[in-house]
């Protein structure tokens, strides 16, 4: 049985306390573990999720000119779900079972919140197989080969979508992936629609901010993911610094190009399209990729905001910028925290040889 | 005799010493243009080792990496318009590659670590070794990028059309140099692993 301790351990600890966790202590002043920070962003994503599962319904019968029931449009977007999150979790927590094995290491958390996201920023009929072939790759090179949760450089779950996206770029991209069930019906997404010249198609603002538009799962209801975001601020799991920057940035950059004339719609609609907001509140803030220090998680969402805009403005080819805007920055935010470190450094430096000159 | 077989398994140039891991991302997109360019790094190496053997008491320290280069790319520029001559396809796509042996790190490795303290014959033997050794990883790369980035092997369909029938699809990103990249670093790992345990 010992040999097979990783296993028993992550089916002992995935909803019970284990005992090893401080039970009492006035000096200990926060007892949140990993488990349920992780707990809480799950629950943060449920009004993103539970509305997304209505809208691949709700999409699916518009498409095919059924009445949209609403129990209909939930169960049909359910069970387009399900097969999605269980292929994933299956997949990567294959391998990182196999991995804590190898390396004789405890299952971590972490992968019950990338196993959440992935299926919710697929497009709702990725093939399965698809979908266990990027978490398993997403798993293995952007975690356990770096030495599993906490020492990934990357966000896994975007590393997932990123690979399928380079990979089998036909199930991710175009206009005919959007909309489930339907394949003779193009339903491109609004931030599509924009790049490939048709801004008079788009929905209006109020569309985008309910989110009654094709898109990915959980992308398209900001209502719901505002709510979300509200969730992750009152519980403190994620830095409204980062949230507020790539907001700060992403609309600046918008409203600038919308003002030269770059981008055909006003600024505040570039960040109601595609995945920028769901980005900005459960991908750019997760704890392990984006910058640790104060001063840098300003940087480091300030440049992911612009990179995204800019990314969707300049390359036709890749409308989703925000995934790999924030995938670029997460490269970057060891950069940037060490930046910051060596900026603290030279002005305590500074701080402290100013009164031996003062006093000479 | 067990010096001479390291670089294709315990010394790999690639692998162990990671030298010449960018044209090996660059050429291993499909199988017959890695073979190429492996059996080219092959005859530039032992060549090139081989003449600097032979010169290696005359050829004064302080200029020795300039006469090696002159060597070098004498036998690139030989190899170059043999592969026009002969493999006017082939040359095409490995287009600036073959041309940047020159700079390929695993050659003036050999020649300053090797072909200059040593006698001729095993100087050869040592450089199609180290070209072989080079060969062998981007073989293997090429292999699994051109088997599941296009379905192919030196260039004939092998993925049954059934399964492309059944929903299996060629994954784009092993044509691109990331991947390329990735299973160069699986290779090492897994050579790091065997190596360790």
């Amino acid at each position: 049985m010992r040999k097979h301790n990783a296993l028993l351990d992550a089916i002992d600890t995935f909803l019970r306390t284990p005992s090893t966790v401080t039970a009492s202590g006035s000096h200990i002043r926060d007892c949140v573990d990993m488990k349920r920070i992780m707990i809480t962003v799950m629950i943060a994503l449920c009004p993103a999720l539970f509305f997304g599962m209505w809208n691949v319904g709700y999409q699916h019968f518009i498409a095919i000119g059924a009445p949209t029931a609403l129990w209909s449009c939930f169960w049909y977007g359910f069970l387009k779900w399900l097969p999605l999150v269980v292929v994933t979790y299956a997949s990567g927590l294959l391998v990182e079972v196999l991995f804590a094995q190898w390396r004789g290491h405890e299952v971590a958390e972490g992968f019950f919140v990338t196993g959440f996201l992935i299926p919710m920023i697929m497009p709702p009929d990725v093939p399965l197989w698809i979908v266990a072939v990027a978490t398993a790759f997403a798993v293995l090179f952007g975690k356990e080969v770096f030495g599993g949760t906490g020492f990934n450089f990357l966000n896994p779950a975007l590393l997932a979508r990123a690979f399928v996206f380079f990979a089998y770029p036909s199930v991710i991209s175009g206009d005919k992936v959007w909309i489930s069930g339907a394949d003779a019906v193009t339903g491109a997404t609004p931030l599509a629609m924009v790049m490939n010249g048709h801004p008079e198609a788009m929905p209006s603002t109020w569309e985008l901010f309910v989110g009654t538009i094709p898109g990915c799962i959980g992308e398209t209801c900001k209502i719901a993911i505002l709510l979300g975001a509200a969730i992750l601020l009152f519980t403190q799991v994620a830095d409204w610094r980062i949230m507020l920057s790539v907001l700060v940035g992403g609309y600046a950059t918008a409203f600038l190009c919308h003002v030269s004339g770059l981008c055909p719609v006003p600024g505040y609609q570039q960040l109601l399209m595609g995945g920028f907001l769901f980005g900005a509140v459960f991908m750019a803030t997760d704890p392990v990729t984006a910058a640790h220090t104060r001063e840098g998680k300003y940087v480091f969402g300030l440049l992911v905001g612009i990179l995204a805009i800019l990314i969707r403005l300049l390359n036709k080819g890749y409308p989703e910028g925000m995934m790999l805007a924030i995938l670029l920055m997460n490269i970057f935010a060891p950069l940037i925290d060490y930046c910051v470190v060596q900026a603290h450094i030279r002005r305590r430096e500074k701080r402290l040889s100013q009164p031996k000159t003062a006093a000479r | 005799m067990k010096k001479y077989l390291g670089p294709l398994s315990k010394d790999n140039p690639v692998l162990v010493q990671t030298l010449g891991v960018c044209s090996a991302l660059a050429v291993t997109a499909q199988m017959k243009p890695a073979v190429v360019m492996a059996l080219s790094v092959t005859v530039v190496c032992a060549c090139s080792n081989l003449i600097i053997s032979l010169m290696r008491n005359t050829i004064p320290p302080r200029v020795r990496i300039i006469v090696q280069l002159l060597v070098v790319s004498f036998f690139v520029i030989l190899v170059d318009q043999v592969l026009q001559a002969l493999l006017y396809d082939v040359s095409k796509m490995l287009s600036v590659f073959v041309g940047l042996i020159i700079t390929n790190c695993i050659i003036m490795g050999r020649l300053e670590a090797f072909a200059l303290s040593h006698k001729p014959l095993p100087s050869l033997v040592d450089g199609v070794m180290n070209g072989l050794g080079y060969g062998l990883v981007l073989v293997v790369v090429a292999f699994f990028r051109e088997l599941l980035g296009s379905g192919t092997l030196w260039n004939h369909p092998v993925v049954p059309a059934s399964w492309y029938a059944a929903g299996y699809m060629n994954n784009g990103l092993m044509i691109l140099p990331p991947m390329a990249l990735i299973l160069v670093g699986v290779l090492i790992w897994a050579k790091g692993e065997t190596r360790s345990s």
